[in-house]
């Protein structure tokens, strides 16, 4: 079992594996946004106190779940990349790293446009939504590290040390609404309470979450294939697989 | 059933252009990145 888990780790062999889970896992999105969709805007009752403003949630709360989780998975391949040197490592890390900046730009831009007319103000310097412009900085930095770096290994070796140093934002990001009087609301969904906010409410987000999830997944895998052609370009398998995809196109 | 027509569904309470930006942003930036998913994958075909 271990042994064909670790078969995988070896770019040739997780190559058509990504290939084949890359449609499941669109198609999965998909049929999930749209029950989420429905949820959101025909289930979910309209808020007492926000009317319908608050129909942003369903955009705002799984966009921002992501950018946090994807981090954090970014940074863990990156570091395992580091301490094990495997060449999938530091490509997975640099495929999750486009989706991860677009959801926390998404979290941040329908965070502004819920923010203005709840709070009357599009930004605040609040710790919440500064600590997460920051997650968008070190998103985008460890992009623009990798990309000025010619050689792939030391790209992937820089971009893992920038990686670990910025996951210290994670929990800055996820307790800023503790430590700090933050504009921001706490958290409405955690582990050990019970969620503060109707069932149909819930029921959206989580199901909007769950397609963000399977989307972040197809679109992580699909650029994967993409590095490993390019970094692997030399390679005979690469060759063959090239050829493979050209016929059948 | 929340709307009575799709001018309310539309005007989501006086809230539209909010709801309305946040969602049509985000669909975006999914279709954006599919796009340019699909022609960095043609371009590694080549």
């Amino acid at each position: 079992m271990t042994s064909d888990l670790f078969r995988f780790a070896a770019p040739q062999a997780f190559f058509p594996l990504a290939g084949k889970l890359i449609p499941w896992f669109s198609v999965l999105a998909g049929v999930l946004a749209l029950a989420g969709l429905y949820v959101a805007f025909f289930v979910a009752p309209t808020d007492h106190q926000q009317g319908e403003a608050y129909r942003i949630i369903f955009i705002h709360v799984p966009a921002a779940w992501m950018s946090m989780f994807l981090y954090v998975v970014m940074a863990c391949w990156a570091g395992l990349g580091l301490a094990l040197n495997t060449r999938l490592s530091g490509m997975m890390a640099s495929a999750i790293a486009p989706t991860g900046a677009m959801f926390t730009f998404v979290a941040l831009w329908s965070g502004a446009l819920w923010g203005r007319p709840t709070w009357g103000a599009y930004w605040v310097w609040d710790a919440r939504l500064t600590s997460e412009l920051v997650l968008l900085f070190l998103y985008l930095g460890f992009i623009a590290l990798k990309g000025a770096i010619p050689d792939p290994a030391r790209a992937d070796r820089a971009g893992a040390i920038l990686a670990l140093v910025g996951v210290v934002n994670v929990p800055i990001i996820y307790f800023s609404v503790q430590w700090w009087n933050t504009l921001h609301q706490g958290a409405s969904v955690s582990l050990t309470r019970a969620p503060s906010m109707a069932a149909a409410m819930l029921a959206g987000m989580l199901l909007m979450a769950l397609a963000a999830w399977m989307y972040s997944m197809a679109t992580a895998f699909c650029r994967v294939r993409s590095i490993i052609l390019e970094r692997e370009r030399d390679a005979e398998w690469v060759r063959m697989t090239k050829e493979q995809m050209q016929a059948a196109a | 059933m929340t709307w009575g027509s799709l001018g309310d569904f539309l005007a989501m309470g006086g809230y539209g252009f909010y709801v309305w930006g946040s969602y049509g942003v985000t669909v975006l930036c999914i279709v954006l990145e599919i796009l340019s998913l699909k022609t960095t994958r043609g371009r590694s075909k080549a």
